[in-house]
């Protein structure tokens, strides 16, 4: 790698030296995606850097130098996403729970929540395996359609247990023993608030404000006010959920022992005898109604 | 798939063996009854504390306005949505009122308002109660465990509102003993309806009566929950036997049910009508309420039975029949959120940690000068606006006053017309009275007014109860007038029985 980076170097070197004017416009189109609302075709001077970053190789290992330095990992250059950076791990741009929503610092079951509400948005974005993998698929939710289907998946799970006659109720020494799905369940959908606002401490609530969090982000596009507001992705949050979310949260799965089995694509599809809670194709996208 | 994870906290029951005497089999019945119990707490705490609201508020009943605040909500859960938050206020009033008739309305509607935020517990962040109670485990060790439950939800509705439905654990204090066949118990309540009628007994009728419309509501809310799942996952639901089955079921039982209650209905409505008691005749005017609401849920369920089938195949069609794609990835539920589900608070709250620290994206710092900081801070606080954008004074342009007649020339008509009921006179008459009072106008204004009331606006007087009509009838006489041409029309005035029209209107509703 280096050799090559080397060598590469001296090919650069040899034909056009890096420039101060270089390093800006490499930090510039940096700075273009620290903002990551802004979409690259309307603005000419974003496009024509990413342009060149495509063209340019050597001005393409300076920008990825400059976003490295800041603590900013690459996900993909390209004119749909733009220049799609995120947070490195203990970045100043990493965004953490406690700065995210106050009450999850003292909280147990408002952090887990608060992390299920992206997990759930992401799930049923990209339901199946597929969706992910396709880059023109472009995902559509609901905030209410979250909870339902987080809801329901909670009931199923309750439902099981009932018929196995285990008794779920946690002991009152250990809340951290409490099976997670209880705690979805059990918080309350919405509420009436003096000022007609969203309860934010309601499961709707706090999807509403994961939501709200995610299209500040650029990950979503809000579409309309139906059913607690409707949203689709964009291109930089299948990559954000594919590259980073996903493999991260199933490595802390894994590392916990819990191995979900799977062989490529079948996983989606449920077992003929049993009433699993797997979803089906697009189950879950806004309902026909 | 999830099934390992299911199961790693609690070991299976049957593989524990012999065990000691006051195992998790004998104490389950205990733990199922303190659970019941519990759910009877929130209300026995209203009274308790209603000592601590600021007033002398220990003359109300808190606990009988929360029973009857349950009632309200479960009768009004309508299909779709809830009841109504201020819907509900505003019923409790009356029965707030009977208690204390001297007190003022406003003390009415706080005791209302508190007594249903204590029911939904607005308090609390889960908005819901928790009691705790003791079991053995299987090794015959003693645990405290939390029973978590909610008496009134709150759920959303469309456009945004907030609607109350009352859970299953507030239907159990309400009605008791709902641990059976939901059918057959309603065949039985309303086989006891019919024989109590025809007895006479309209008091045990009525109550006969509640008690089968709560559980049409419960039927109509285990459909909903079906159909619910259906539209989110097809393979959920078993649309080979259950479903369909389920679904024939319930037609036949709607069907029968609405013969049965229209028969009801009938055999009530000449109850009604025969009995001489004041009290029985409002007692069956009430139940013959309670039937046709009956009747209409059953409409409903049956419309949402019949709408069942299209939206399975529909349903089918946008779920199973989608190309299948070969490229693999990670299956975010069935490979995430499924096993994370199940695994303790502790442990999944690590897994949605991860998730959330990779798929926030990032945020660029925000980063504070000096001189801003002095603005910001100098800058006071922005009105929220409760009441959106000042609205422009609207340029008003005064309309000319372009009316065939002026107010006084109806006014002096209307008198003109204003005939006894017992002494219609001739349009001829009363043109030329018109023509002394207002000249020639008046006399067009007149005519015009009879030959409309030619033909009464008879349905308009029914609804709006008025308790006369002017009306002109033709027999056939020709109008011998130097300005009008026609029949010389009778002009009267009907008397219309009011009273007897609003019980109809009251009736027919």
């Amino acid at each position: 790698m280096s050799e090559y980076v080397e060598a590469e170097a001296a090919v650069a070197s040899a034909s056009a030296a890096v420039t101060p004017a270089d390093a800006a416009d490499a930090a510039r189109l940096v700075a273009f995606g620290l903002q990551p609302k802004l979409q690259p075709a309307r603005d000419q001077e974003y496009t024509e850097l990413l342009r060149r970053y495509r063209e340019d190789p050597p001005f393409a290992r300076l920008a990825d130098a400059v976003a490295a330095g800041l603590g900013l990992v690459v996900l993909e250059v390209s004119p749909r996403a733009g220049m799609a950076v995120t947070a490195a791990e203990d970045s100043v741009f990493a965004v953490r729970m406690g700065d995210y929503a106050r009450r999850t610092a003292a909280d147990g079951g408002d952090r887990f929540l608060h992390g299920l509400a992206h997990l759930a948005v992401a799930a049923l974005a990209f339901p199946r395996p597929e969706d992910l993998a396709d880059d023109g698929y472009v995902g559509r939710i609901t905030v209410n359609g979250v909870d339902a289907f987080v809801r329901q998946a909670c009931r199923r799970l309750e439902e099981r247990a009932e018929e196995a006659g285990e008794n779920t109720d946690p002991a009152t020494e250990a809340p951290g023993l409490e099976a997670a799905w209880r705690i979805w369940a059990r918080r309350s959908a919405t509420g009436a608030t003096k000022d007609a606002r969203r309860l934010a401490g309601s499961t709707t609530g706090i999807i509403g404000k994961a939501v709200a969090f995610l299209t500040d982000s650029g990950f979503l596009q809000r579409t309309g006010d139906d059913q607690g507001g409707t949203y689709r992705t964009t291109a930089r949050y299948q990559l954000q959920v594919r590259d980073m979310a996903g493999s991260a949260a199933m490595a802390e799965l894994l590392e916990l022992g819990v191995v979900p089995v799977t062989d490529g694509t079948a996983s989606l599809l449920p077992a003929a005898d049993t009433e699993d809670l797997d979803l089906v194709a697009d189950a879950g996208l806004p309902f026909h109604s | 798939m999830t099934s390992p994870a299911s199961t790693d906290s609690v070991p299976p029951q049957l593989s524990a063996g012999p065990r000691p005497a006051p195992g998790p089999a004998a104490d389950e019945g205990l733990a199922r009854r303190l659970r019941a119990l519990a759910c009877t707490a929130p209300l026995h705490d209203l009274d308790a504390r209603k000592a601590n609201l600021a007033g002398e508020y220990s003359v109300y009943g808190m606990a009988e306005v929360a029973l009857s605040a349950i009632d309200l909500v479960t009768l009004n859960m309508d299909f779709d949505t809830g009841a109504d938050h201020e819907q509900i206020v505003a019923r409790l009033i009356p029965r707030i009122s009977a208690q204390t008739p001297h007190r003022p309305v406003a003390e009415h509607e706080r005791v209302a308002r508190w007594v249903l935020e204590n029911l939904i517990n607005v308090g609390s962040v889960d908005r819901g109660f928790r009691a705790v109670y003791g079991t053995f485990g299987p090794d015959g060790s003693y645990v405290r465990r939390d029973y978590d439950f909610k008496l009134i939800e709150e759920v959303p509705g469309p456009g945004g509102t907030v609607y109350l439905r009352t859970t299953d654990e507030a239907v159990n204090v309400l009605v008791g003993a709902l641990d059976t066949d939901v059918t057959s118990a309603q065949i039985a309540a309303e086989v006891k309806l019919e024989v109590l009628v025809n007895r006479g007994r309209l008091a045990d009728a009525q109550l006969a009566a509640e008690q089968a419309r709560y559980r049409t509501v419960q039927y109509s809310e285990t459909l909903r929950r079906a159909l619910e799942a259906t539209r989110r996952n097809v393979r959920a639901v078993d649309w080979l036997n259950a479903v369909p089955d389920m679904i024939a079921e319930a037609l036949d039982h709607v069907a029968d049910r609405y013969r049965h209650e229209n028969a009801i209905l009938t055999n009530i409505r000449r109850a009604r009508d025969e009995t001489e008691e004041p009290e029985n005749k409002r007692r069956a005017a009430e139940l013959v309420d309670i039937v046709k609401d009956c009747i209409r849920r059953h409409t409903q369920l049956q419309s949402r039975l019949l709408e069942a089938g299209p939206l399975f195949r529909a349903e089918q069609d946008r779920q199973a029949f989608a190309t299948p794609m070969t490229t693999s990835g990670t299956d975010l539920y069935g490979h995430l959120l499924a096993p994370l589900l199940p695994l303790p608070l502790e442990q999944a709250s690590r897994v949605t940690g991860a998730f959330f620290a990779h798929g926030t994206g990032l945020r660029t710092p925000v980063s504070v000068r000096m001189g801003d900081l002095v603005d910001i801070l100098l800058t006071p606080p922005a009105e929220r606006e409760h009441l959106g954008a000042e609205m422009p004074e609207p340029d008003l342009i005064a309309t000319p006053d372009d009316s065939r007649f002026s107010e006084e020339q109806l006014a002096d008509a209307m008198r003109l017309l204003d005939l006894p009921a017992d002494a219609p006179r001739r349009l001829s008459g009363l043109l030329t009275q018109a023509r002394r009072v207002g000249g020639e106008d008046l006399a067009y204004l007149v005519a015009l007014l009879a030959v409309h009331a030619a033909s009464p606006p008879v349905g308009t007087a029914y609804r709006q109860g008025e308790e006369k009509l002017l009306f002109a009838v033709d027999d056939g006489t020709e109008l011998d007038d130097p300005g009008f041409g026609g029949a010389d029309l009778i002009v009267g005035t009907a008397l219309l029985d009011a009273a007897g029209m609003a019980a109809d209107r009251t009736e027919a509703a």
